[in-house]
């Protein structure tokens, strides 16, 4: 078929942030399937409770500490994960470094801070269906944290070579966009594995 | 970005004809060499490789399903033991629902979405070459499990108890879970390519009210698979977990439920119907636009129901669960909701109809495909109404009714569509036609062979006969129903000889196809048959719904993308005006190795849990090389 030329779009950037990327939509459809996922294992808890006269069962309810700790921590994560965001978008690379190292010591604490939540559930996943549903609720958060932990930690080291070139800072704005859902999803989850034990 | 070097960049408009043809192929070509084809990332080379490995899973499940039919076309026979019917009737099933059905409706999505919304490839082209390897290898697994006599025997939607380590300590109801994990991987991942290449990278001017209709329906499905396939895979991971760690979340003694499972599997299980079955709709309005020779009519109400359609399915999944004892107010929501999504459905139908109507049909063989399917999938429908009635599903669940109305809502639904297709987009694949006259014989073999095989089972499953029986007795009376309906099944069998013979005989004798045999409107029409590595030379602009009816002179383009490395265009969202130029992926081996790391994971962790500890570094490992920068100029951009 004979082509006739009826527009240029030579002077279009190479990389654009937000909405006008494919990673950002990608992340958005993962994150989409994955909140469905906690969708799901909050069902599954739900029906759980629901079908047991006895809630939680054989066991007393976590402790409430590691949990709280870590609901706080993650709200005040978004203040550097934010910054981390304008700095990217104004592909400041120093300061893109530096935030990359403390987001990921921050996503390091989390997950000590996780471990020490795992250990004061006071249920074994072998006790009951409730252990059971518990621990995989917590399994499933920990899986999303540690991967975007893994991924900030890359893309750190990543900025410190060559490699840093401008499209990188639109990954580390969809890296930033990624950990807003991981502090969102634990929110719900907080409240269920901690409080509704209690309600 | 330096402008410096942009502007020493070679772009399109410096190049025309055969010289930017080959300077474009130069840089989209998958590299040669069996390494090089381990690397590719054409969606048109993952997308044939899904298709012709679905339809080998379907050769498969087909040969099982001879199998069964041989065993039951008479009574008491010895053919297959009790045993090996359960692993086979399992074995089919899961084959065809999860091997053939969803992956094939996404291996043709994956090859003709983006020759369709006008693009050079799919978006995130690794993830889609990762996906095809974790189906391949999910796939396998479940094939070489059987062959080994550890094949699934718990049906295909493996109810506890029965999957319990209790009443099942082989390993067979763990490789039928893991089975899953993978398939719902590879679905999952193709998902989100959809979605993201029909929302950013249509060709200019191809606003939401010029997508075509397959375009339509894939995306639909897309999001159908996102929201229904993360409920199979809490539920495998649930089952694999009370199997091997004790977790009690199907064991009644401690406060587990078996009907969660019930509840888990359908949430996902009723979608995944609509799964199947909404491409085959969009494949369907392709081929009667094109050989009623006039646009579909009722364009924006097909976009409606099919978008309706994929709401309502997920308010009906308890219309499986009707005989555990429900609530009864809940019985009557979900019998309203799952008649009510025989309104869509039927408006579509009545759309395809006026479309006939008031064409100028061509009876060629994909038009004949899908008349059969319409005859067909309103049968379907009839038997799903009466069903969705709990009294009547009460009496009839479990017998050889419910297994016929599936059949012909499934192979009605969907496979009806799909011969259809394969004979529509051939063309386009290979550049050559199949053979017209062995394609109608094929037609009317499976047509004819299809009824005589599951029309029968309709009546033997009202006197009783229930499913997943391995024999019967002669006094029961249901002998001669099943002979015919082995002989039906072996007519119908034959019918897709007929097609694998033509397939063959085509791929090196067929007619040459030129671009646009069929004279059909949309853009994977275009370019040439088969489409080269780069689909177009420049991306077309779209100013029309059927834009090759439009024009069939000239087609107006876009310059100005780079004729140096890899670059799509991304679009924005509803009025597809361009954005940005974004470099896409090279080819990579990173892929399949992930693929790898992530079998070795998956497969390991169902015999133990300390997979996850020694299994997760390799896959951090590949996963690091896939997303590590090579130094290419694509990735510097
Ligand atoms: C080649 C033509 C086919 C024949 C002759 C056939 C035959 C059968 C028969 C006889 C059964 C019942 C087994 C039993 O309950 O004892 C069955 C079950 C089933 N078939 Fe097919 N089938 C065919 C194609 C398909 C296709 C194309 C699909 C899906 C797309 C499909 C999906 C299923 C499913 C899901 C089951 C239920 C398995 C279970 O009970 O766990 N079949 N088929
Ligand atoms: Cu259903």
């Amino acid at each position: 078929m004979k082509q006739t030329i009826v527009r240029n779009v030579a002077e279009l950037p190479t990389f654009g942030f937000g909405p006008r990327s494919g990673p950002w939509w990608g992340a958005m459809g993962f994150m989409a399937l994955e909140g469905m996922g906690f969708a799901i294992a909050i069902g599954t808890y739900l029906y759980l409770y629901a079908v047991n006269p006895t809630w939680p069962i054989g066991a007393s309810p976590p402790d409430l500490w590691p949990g709280t700790v870590e609901a706080a921590l993650y709200l005040l994560s978004i203040i550097p994960n934010e910054y981390t965001n304008r700095v990217a978008q104004r592909q400041d690379l120093p300061r893109v470094r530096i935030c990359l190292i403390v987001m990921s010591l921050i996503g390091i604490v989390l997950l000590v801070l996780r471990g020490f939540e795992f250990a004061h559930l006071n249920t074994r996943w072998d006790n009951s269906a409730y252990g059971s549903v518990v621990w995989l609720i917590l399994g499933l958060h920990t899986t999303h944290l540690a991967t975007d932990v893994g991924d900030t930690v890359v893309l750190a080291v990543l900025m410190f070579t060559h490699h840093a070139k401008p499209r990188r800072f639109s990954d580390v704005t969809d890296n930033v966009f990624y950990w807003n859902f991981v502090v969102l999803a634990w929110l719900p989850l907080y409240f269920l594995l901690d409080w509704v034990p209690r309600l | 970005m330096s402008m410096a070097a942009d502007d020493r960049e070679l772009r399109d408009e410096s190049l025309d004809g055969l010289q930017l043809s080959a300077q474009l192929e130069r840089i989209w070509r998958t590299p040669s060499g069996l390494l090089g084809a381990l690397m590719s990332v054409d969606h048109k080379v993952v997308g044939r490789r899904y298709i012709v490995t679905a339809f080998a899973f379907l050769l498969l499940g087909g040969i099982l399903a001879m199998l069964m039919r041989v065993q039951l076309a008479g009574p008491e026979k010895t053919f297959l033991s009790p045993d090996k019917y359960n692993q086979i009737f399992t074995m089919h099933g899961s084959t065809m629902m999860f091997l053939f059905a969803v992956p094939v409706m996404e291996a043709f999505a994956v090859y003709l979405v983006p020759l369709m919304v006008g693009t050079r490839n799919i978006a995130f082209p690794r993830l889609n070459a990762f996906s095809f390897w974790m189906f391949l290898f999910g796939g396998c697994f479940l094939w070489i499990s059987f062959l080994l006599n550890v094949g699934p025997d718990v049906g295909w939607f493996a109810y506890v108890p029965l999957s319990s380590l209790q009443f099942t300590p082989t390993k067979r109801a763990d490789v039928w879970a893991q089975m899953i994990t993978f398939t719902e991987v590879a679905a999952l991942a193709v998902a989100v390519e959809i979605v993201v290449t029909v929302f950013k990278l249509r060709a200019p001017g191809m606003t939401l009210d010029r997508i075509p209709l397959f375009v339509w329906a894939m995306l639909v499905t897309a999001f159908l698979v996102m929201f229904a396939m993360p409920s199979i895979m809490v539920a495998s991971t649930s089952l694999i977990l009370d199997r091997l760690v004790n977790t009690r979340f199907y064991d009644s003694s401690s406060g587990g439920h078996p009907l969660l499972w019930q509840h888990l599997f359908w949430f996902f299980g009723h979608p995944e119907v609509y799964i199947i079955f909404i491409p085959g709709t969009g494949m369907v309005s392709m081929i009667l636009a094109t050989f009623a020779r006039r646009p579909v009519i009722g364009y924006p109400v097909i976009i409606l129901s099919l978008i309706a359609i994929g709401f309502l399915s997920f308010g009906l999944w308890v219309h499986h669960m009707f005989v555990t004892g429900l609530p009864q107010l809940g019985a009557g929501l979900f019998t309203a909701s799952s008649m009510l999504i025989a309104v869509p459905s039927g408006l579509q139908i009545f759309c395809w109809l006026a479309t006939l109507w008031d064409g100028r049909p061509v009876y060629r063989t994909p038009l004949l495909f899908v008349l059969g399917f319409i005859a067909i999938f309103v049968i379907g429908g009839l038997s799903g109404v009466m069903v969705a009635s709990v009294p009547i599903d009460t009496q009839v669940h479990d017998t050889y009714f419910v297994v016929a109305h599936f059949h012909y809502v499934l192979i009605g639904g969907a496979v009806f569509p799909l011969l259809g297709a394969v004979y529509y987009w051939f063309p386009k694949i290979t550049g050559r036609m199949l053979s017209e006259s062995v394609g109608r014989w094929n037609f009317w073999l499976a047509f004819i062979g299809f009824n005589v095989a599951f029309f029968p089972m309709h009546i033997l499953g009202l006197i009783g006969m229930p499913r997943r029986v391995y024999t019967y007795t002669a006094e029961m009376g249901w002998e001669r129903l099943n002979l015919l309906s082995s002989v039906g099944a072996f007519i119908f069998a034959l019918s897709f000889a007929l097609l694998l013979a033509n397939v063959i005989y085509s791929l090196r004798k067929g007619a040459r196809a030129g671009d646009n045999p069929w004279n059909a409107s949309t853009l994977e029409w275009a370019t040439s048959s088969p489409p080269p590595p780069h689909n177009f030379d420049r991306i077309p602009v779209v100013k029309h719904r059927d834009p090759l009816w439009a024009d069939s002179e000239s087609l107006p383009v876009v310059a100005g993308l780079s004729a140096e490395r890899r670059e799509v265009l991304l679009t924005s969202l509803a009025e597809a005006e361009p954005q940005v130029r974004e470099a896409s992926p090279e080819p990579s081996i990173w892929p399949l190795l992930t693929a790898i790391a992530t079998t070795v994971f998956f497969i390991g962790s169902i015999f133990t849990p300390w997979a996850v500890l020694w299994g997760t570094p390799p896959m951090a490992i590949t996963l690091i090389g896939w997303f590590w920068p090579t130094g290419s100029r694509e990735d510097e951009a």
